[in-house]
């Protein structure tokens, strides 16, 4: 049989027949994800077929986007999404259960090799534990909950190879954003983008490569498993792409040429070295997101803003991924030292990341955060300006007031 | 007759064509009120039921809300012309059955306010005072979507066999 890639064995375990690139195939999914925000739509959708799922256990519902509730609109709609998964035997995430993404890999709901959809373009996430996520609209997720299938076009795979390692100081979203920056942002459209990354890596430094594979415009981000993802993981015998499969394209970064990045206004695209950007002010910092919203995130910032304060200039907002990184945040006294430092504290879910509470933009403001996009009006008023960073660097940037590195703060004494 | 309404930029996002704040709801009479209001405030004022948006490559990029599609097609946009289009944009279009076309060079041909005639059976925007762009046809699966009115009515159909 032709050698496959990654992608390629996902899909045609789910088409029930060997499939390759460019191909059509319908195929099982094994789960559905709809966050509160696409409820609405995807249940008027199901309405209208007179349809219901399926396979109601492999229905989630999270409420993440806006939660707790904004206004009556959005509380209506939270609750409609509410009484749909418990009338129907579907999976709830409620309001403070935390971010899709991260919710449904603490789960264990993800797992190696598996088939995941999502309402939500950063579903490509799943990929950091070997699992084919990707985000549609919602009448095709109302579709594959109604039908437990749905069609897809096999994608071209886009290899990235890593050599040496991270210097200190760099991290996973460096790298992201590094592989971003070279793809561009239409760079792998319809593709599937498959890291080699080795044993490298935690699970949340994959979760964080993955998700910002769909700012290069893929269908998929998957990584190949290793490491922590080996070890913790049943990782199937038949994961693994074969060699002498065919890829469209092939992206090799050397790790160790790598120093901290920075995407600039308005696109994740317009990647550049924080050295190069120092002194810009900042009147808001997120650290947050399911791109860096994990207790490792978490870890990394308190590292920086240990013994030191946010600058009166600039906000600092916290917003765990989840209710199991807030519990340990607070547990191991991360969240004591973030708070000492000046944080502000909010409900896990989504935070300001795409604008629509906790912490949106007024007209000429900078922010500085750790999320994945940083387009025109993303956060609130479209004359904001977001640059995306690691949570790292984002700390630096609260303490400073200014875009800065860690390297860059006066000393901490006693 | 239609016009064209001219955006050449490149990865126009989500939310540039309907900023999340307004999902609140997926009226798109609703939506439409604030399609490409961050980009350009004017936008939804100048277009003419009928009129076609020309824009860069890579259109639709970003987020996976189908609202895009209906703040579009509620302004009154009958079709979108692009050299790409964004991987979830695209399947949206599709199957809420509104045309989207790949086309190039039409930055060469069209200029904002342009009036033109969209030729769907042969592929062709046409520009009334001269000038043409041939544009790709949609592929068969997404035809037969598109002629049932959308995926829904497809599946429908499909249903009643």
């Amino acid at each position: 049989m032709r050698p496959q890639t990654l992608a390629e064995k996902i899909l045609s375990r789910h088409a029930g027949r060997p499939v390759w690139a460019g191909e059509l195939c319908v195929v099982e999914v094994d789960h559905v994800m709809v966050v509160d925000s696409i409820a609405p739509s995807v249940l008027e959708v199901l309405q209208d077929l007179r349809a219901e799922p399926r396979y109601p256990d492999r229905v989630s519902f999270v409420i993440d986007h806006a939660a707790p509730a904004v206004n009556e609109s959005v509380a209506a709609a939270q609750r409609q999404a509410r009484t749909y998964a418990r009338e129907h035997g579907c999976l709830l995430f409620e309001v403070g259960r935390g971010i899709c993404h991260q919710v449904l890999i603490e789960e264990g709901i993800v797992q190696p090799g598996k088939l995941i959809l999502g309402s939500d373009s950063h579903s490509t996430t799943y990929g950091a534990v070997g699992a084919f996520g990707t985000g549609m609209g919602a009448t095709d997720i109302a579709l594959a909950a109604a039908a437990g299938r749905t069609w897809l076009k096999v994608p071209a795979s886009l290899k990235v190879v890593l050599r040496g390692e991270l210097g200190p100081g760099v991290g996973a979203k460096d790298l992201a954003l590094e592989m971003i920056g070279r793809l561009g942002a239409d760079g792998a459209t319809y593709m599937s983008i498959e890291i080699d990354a080795g044993d490298r890596f935690s699970r949340g430094e994959r979760m964080t490569l993955a998700n910002l594979c769909v700012e290069a415009g893929a269908k998929a981000g998957l990584v190949l498993p290793g490491g922590e993802v080996a070890r913790d993981y049943a990782v199937p015998e038949w994961l693994r792409p074969d060699p002498g499969a065919q890829y469209r394209a092939t992206l090799e970064i050397d790790l160790a040429e790598l120093s901290p990045r920075m995407s600039v206004p308005h696109q994740v695209d317009q990647v550049r070295e924080v050295a190069g950007l120092r002194g810009r002010k900042v009147d808001q910092v997120f650290l947050g997101s399911c791109t860096n919203g994990r207790l490792e995130d978490l870890h990394a910032a308190a590292q920086v803003l240990r013994g030191r304060r946010v600058n009166p200039g600039t906000r600092l907002l916290v917003i765990p991924a989840s209710s199991l990184v807030l519990e340990a945040a607070a547990e191991d006294g991360t969240l004591l030292t973030l708070l000492q430092a000046g944080a502000v504290l909010g409900t896990p879910g989504c935070g300001p990341c795409m604008g629509r509470h906790q912490g949106v933009l007024a007209p000429g403001e900078v922010c500085v955060s750790t999320s994945n996009r940083n387009f025109l009006g993303r956060m609130g008023s479209a004359e904001a300006e977001i640059y995306l960073a690691s949570p790292a660097v984002a700390a630096a940037c609260a303490v400073a007031g200014q875009i800065a590195l860690p390297e860059d703060l006066e000393a901490v004494h006693g | 007759m239609p016009a064209a309404r001219v955006y050449f930029k490149d990865h126009i996002n989500t939310d540039e064509i309907i900023p999340a704040r307004y999902l609140t709801t997926f009226e798109e009479a609703e939506l439409a009120k604030h399609a490409m209001e961050d980009l350009d405030p004017d936008f939804v004022r100048r277009v003419r039921p009928g009129d076609v948006l020309l824009a860069g490559a890579d259109f639709g990029c970003g987020s996976s809300r189908e609202h895009a599609v209906w703040a579009l097609r509620g302004a009154g946009i009958a079709a979108v012309l692009a050299p790409s289009f964004a991987r979830i944009f695209y399947r949206n279009a599709i199957n809420g059955g509104f045309p989207v076309f790949e086309a190039d060079g039409l930055e060469q041909v069209f200029a904002e306010g342009d009036e033109v005639q969209l030729d769907t059976e042969h592929g062709l925007l046409r520009r009334r005072a001269g000038g043409q762009v041939q544009f790709r046809p949609l592929p068969e699966f997404a035809k037969r979507i598109a002629q049932a009115g959308g995926l829904l009515e497809y599946f429908r159909d499909q249903a009643r066999g």
